[in-house]
Parts: C-alpha cells; structure tokens; sequence
C-alpha cells in the first residue's frame, strides 16, 4: 500500500492546499497520472501519482491545506491477489527506494538546508523497519512483511486482528478494516535520534515536519524550523474558501506569491555567496541561422533566439556539470541529467519557473516547443508536478523586457544562474575592424562554496562557443 | 476581408493570446505588443492564431506591421481575400 502525499512543487514551498481529485476511488492509476490539483502559494498545479496500481481511500478532503509530506491518499496495488501462505517473508514488491525517487530526488524539500533528497512525493520509506525483516514479531499473528509494515504504518496492533485469509493469517484487508476503526496514529516518521529529542522537547509532532534528510528523515534543524514557523501563528491546518481561489481576477498576482519568492529569495541571498560573471557573445551565426531557417518554416515552426540561448545553457552545463546540481549538507551533488528552470514572469507580477527536463537531449526545435508549451500553461492553465521540481539549473531571459544584462539570484540549493538579455547591434571588433555585430550579454550567477570563478569562466566560454555553430546544436 | 471582420479577428486573436488584455483602452497606432507586454512568445504565438484562423502566409518581414491594431488589419485586409 503507498501513501499519495503532498509533494514538494519547489524549495518555497512548505504547504500546499489540495483543490480538487481527478480519480475517483477504485480508478486505475498508472505512475506518471495527474491525479490531483494542488494550490501552492504560487500556482496551481497538477500533481502526479508516483505509483502505479488503483485509487485507494481518499485521507484529504478538497480545501484542506496541509504541510509537504502529508499523506493524501492511499494507492493500493492494481491487482490485489488474496496473500497466499506460501509468500510468508517474501516481500511482494520490491522496495521501491531508486525508480520512484530519482524522478522527484532534485526536488528540495521545504525549509532551511533542503537537498536532494528524495521528496515526499516518491512514497513511504523503504521497508527497512524491522517489520520487514520476515520474522514473526507479534508471537501470535501469521502476516507476511508488508501487511505488518501496514499495520505499524496503520498504527494497528497485530495481535489484535482477527486474521480472514487461508489459515487465520491477516491480509491487508483486515489491517484497512482495523485501522479504519481504531484512532488514527501517526505513521512512524523516520526522524534522527537529536531530532526525536527536539521534537518531545518542543511538543513538535514529528508528522507534521517535513525531513531534509536521507530518504526524508527528520532532522533536528526540520523540527527547530517547523518549531518556529509554528510560533510564528502559522496553523498547519486551515480550510481554503473556495470563494478565495475564485475571486482573484486573472492578472493579479496570487496571494502568497509576493511571500513565497521573498523567503526563497531572502535565503539565497543569506545562504550563498553568489559570484558574478558576464561575457558578451557575438550573435551574427546565431542571428543569420535563425533568419535562414525561419524564411522557411511555417509559423509553428519558427524559432526565437531563445530556443538557441537556452540549448547552448543546457549543452554547456553538461560540459561543465560542476554548475549542473544542488548544494546540500555543506556539499555539492551533481544532477543527473541537465533539467533547465526557465524563469517565466506572470501578467500581473510575480514568476514562476517551470523546469525543461532533460533540456540538453532536446534540439532547438524540441526545447523550442517545449517552451511554448510551458510557458503557456505557467500563464494561463496549468502545471503538473513535475514540470516545476527537479530544476539542477536556471536560466532567465529579460531580453524581451529590453534589459541587456541580468544578474540574477540563485534558486536554492542549486547552484548557479544564467542570465540572457537583449539581443542588440553594437559596434564590434572583428580581425582588426570595426563592424556592428548583433551581441547578446550572457551572465552566470555560481555559488562560492561549489564552484570557483574559474569554473564559472569555462562555462560562459562554452555557451559562447556553442552559439558559434549554431547548425550543430 | 472586409477591414471590420479583420480588425475584429485581431481582437479576437490578441485576447487568445492575452485573455485580460484591454482592448478598449488601446489606440488603433497604438503598439499592442508593449502595450499589453506581449514577449517574443506571446507575440508568435499571435501571429500563429492569425496565420491560422485566415491562412495567410506571414513572414518575419511582416512582424513590424503586425504590432499595432491598425497595422495588422490592414495587413490582413489587404492580403487575405
């Protein structure tokens, strides 16, 4: 059985408010399904169900908020075959740590220090509690390891249940039957000894706190943060009006937005060190490739100098992957994969940005048509889960805002920023003439601790020599 | 294309692209493209609704004309029959 929880949609967020279900209980879901729209203090966004198998029971009612990590619903296996005796120890899945995190790994959890590690969204905790070791612990009861990791999560006490499968052995049935009638308890939180500690002393609920740590783990700086976030009268738990969400006109920016960016921003700035560096890149092959290509494309086809700026950013974080993941734990881990935030800004203010997975193995026809598509949905409709996680590098483009350089702010915990403006005819030395040149100004904003300014350097003469050739991108 | 029907399919076109865009506050010289801060994106995407709503051939060239109201439906009066 796998929990459905809240993800985590970006390091500013902390909660998000479920709005409404796309299934039905009983619905078939495969890994990858939209199964429900979350209303984050920045947008609303459908988020996908990490699992494969049927809508299990609903734990949240539409209009509830609740903290990252909280479960939503259950997911229960597709096929849900009778437990035959002959499975007794044998786990019937495999622990499913790697395949379901890795897509939602670079998502950082909420609050200070959040890394790489696995969002909430990649299901419970691998079985590695003792339950799960296959000897019998309750005496009494015969169940296989995963009914009695239910029962542990389900907070039911085994040799308590009436077992209804061959042989009096207790199926999961009877754990759902158990537990629905018994207090619900919280599931056992995997949580560091200190943060145990902190948690009993400051009366924080375990649940309730977000983990920054290996496979989720609570920390202790989780509980101090969640500690003060709570005297700071903020109520983990508070119905959202549907009135609210209806009556904010199109154009204005969303309530909370304006907060959201300002903590993350807030602690960027506090927490990284940013270095600044910047080159001026000749454009005249980009500028007379797009020219040549667009005479001949129809409409839909037609690329702007963005798809090439943003092809080059990707191809040259995969050159220099020490600008390419997230800082974490007083360390750098390298992203697998180049996925490119793009910073989108929004009619009325405030931005978002929407992530281009795996950027540097799509052409400019392909980014370019995923940017459209991105873009568009950022602005007007909406965003699915994972198109605004896992981002290991941004980019910002104030080109069209008629800004020549843009120096921008890191998103946390990545690690570095590039920033593209306008392009522009400026005059230009070329083999000892004087020539105007169509240029644009490519800046990089790094963080001190993971890289140094030479690390920076090498990546801005890549992006610079990428957009010589523009034919080979 | 008589130039009522086209002025109208550019309203139409631009409030695709922009869904809250105030048309009655813009003046037919006006450059709807700053004026509504349409990006490179937005702005292709409604020479994309034009082309495809009359079938007429837009090039880059084009795009200059295609910035304010006035300069749009006469482009398109002028070229789609």
């Amino acid at each position: 059985m796998a929990e459905f929880t809240m993800p985590s949609l970006g390091a500013d967020m902390d909660e998000g408010t479920l709005v409404e279900w796309l299934v039905a209980p009983g619905d078939p879901v495969r890994r990858g399904d939209p199964v429900a729209v979350v209303e984050t203090a920045k947008s609303t966004i459908e988020v996908e169900c990490f699992e494969s198998g049927a809508m299990g029971r609903r734990l949240v009612e539409p209009g509830t908020t609740v903290p990252v990590g909280t479960p939503l619903a259950l997911i229960e296996p597709a096929a849900e075959p009778r437990e035959e005796p002959g499975e007794a120890g044998r786990p019937r899945e495999e622990p499913r740590v790697p395949s379901a995190s890795r897509r939602a790994a670079p998502a950082p959890a909420a609050g200070a220090g959040a890394g790489p590690a696995p969002a909430p969204a990649a299901g419970p905790a691998p079985p590695r509690a003792p339950a799960a070791s296959g000897a019998p612990e309750h005496g009494a009861a015969e169940a296989g390891p995963l009914v009695r990791h239910l029962a542990e999560r389900s907070g039911v006490d085994l040799g308590s249940v009436h077992g209804t499968g061959p042989a009096g052995r207790v199926t999961r049935a009877d754990i759902e039957r158990a537990s629905a009638g018994a207090a619900p308890r919280s599931p056992r939180v995997r949580a560091t000894p200190l943060a145990r500690r902190l948690a009993a002393e400051l009366g924080v609920g375990l649940s309730e706190v977000t983990g920054s740590g290996r496979d989720a783990a609570v920390r202790a700086r989780d509980v101090s943060g969640a500690a003060a976030r709570r005297s700071a009268a903020h109520p983990p738990q508070r119905p959202a009006t549907a009135a609210a969400r209806a009556s904010r006109p199109p154009g204005e920016e969303a309530p909370g937005m304006r907060q959201a960016i300002a903590r993350l921003m807030t602690r960027a700035n506090r927490d990284i060190p940013h270095y600044y560096l910047s080159t001026t890149v000749d454009m005249t092959a980009a500028t007379d490739w797009l020219h040549d290509h667009n005479r001949r494309a129809p409409l839909p086809e037609r690329l702007l100098p963005a798809a090439l700026l943003l092809r080059a950013a990707a191809v040259a974080a995969r050159e220099v992957p020490e600008l390419n993941g997230f800082w974490a734990d007083d360390r750098f881990t390298p992203g697998e994969g180049v996925h490119l935030g793009v910073a989108v800004s929004l009619r009325g203010g405030g931005l978002v940005a929407p992530v281009l997975h795996r950027a540097d193995t799509l052409d400019p026809h392909a980014l370019m048509a995923a940017l459209k598509d991105l873009v568009t949905r950022a602005r007007t409709g909406r965003l699915r889960g994972s198109e605004v996680s896992g981002a290991t590098i941004t980019v910002t483009n104030l080109g069209d805002q008629g800004v020549e350089t843009v120096f921008g702010v890191i998103h946390p915990p990545q690690v570095a920023l590039v920033g593209f403006g306008r392009v522009v005819d400026r005059p230009w030395a070329v083999g000892g003439l004087l020539g105007v040149r169509p240029v644009v100004t490519v800046t990089l904003s790094a963080d001190h601790r993971a890289t140094d300014g030479a690390v920076g350097a090498r990546y801005l003469s890549a992006v610079d020599r990428l957009l010589q050739k523009p034919e080979k991108l | 294309m008589n130039r009522a029907d086209a002025l109208n399919l550019v309203k139409e076109s631009i409030t695709q692209v922009v869904p809250d865009a105030d048309l009655a506050a813009l003046g037919p010289e006006d450059t709807f493209r700053d004026a509504l801060e349409m990006d490179s994106l937005d702005f292709l995407s409604y020479l994309e609704i034009l082309g495809e709503r009359t079938g007429v051939r837009i090039d880059d060239a084009d795009a200059p004309q295609l910035t304010t109201l006035s300069g749009s439906a006469d482009f398109l009066a002028a070229r789609v029959t």
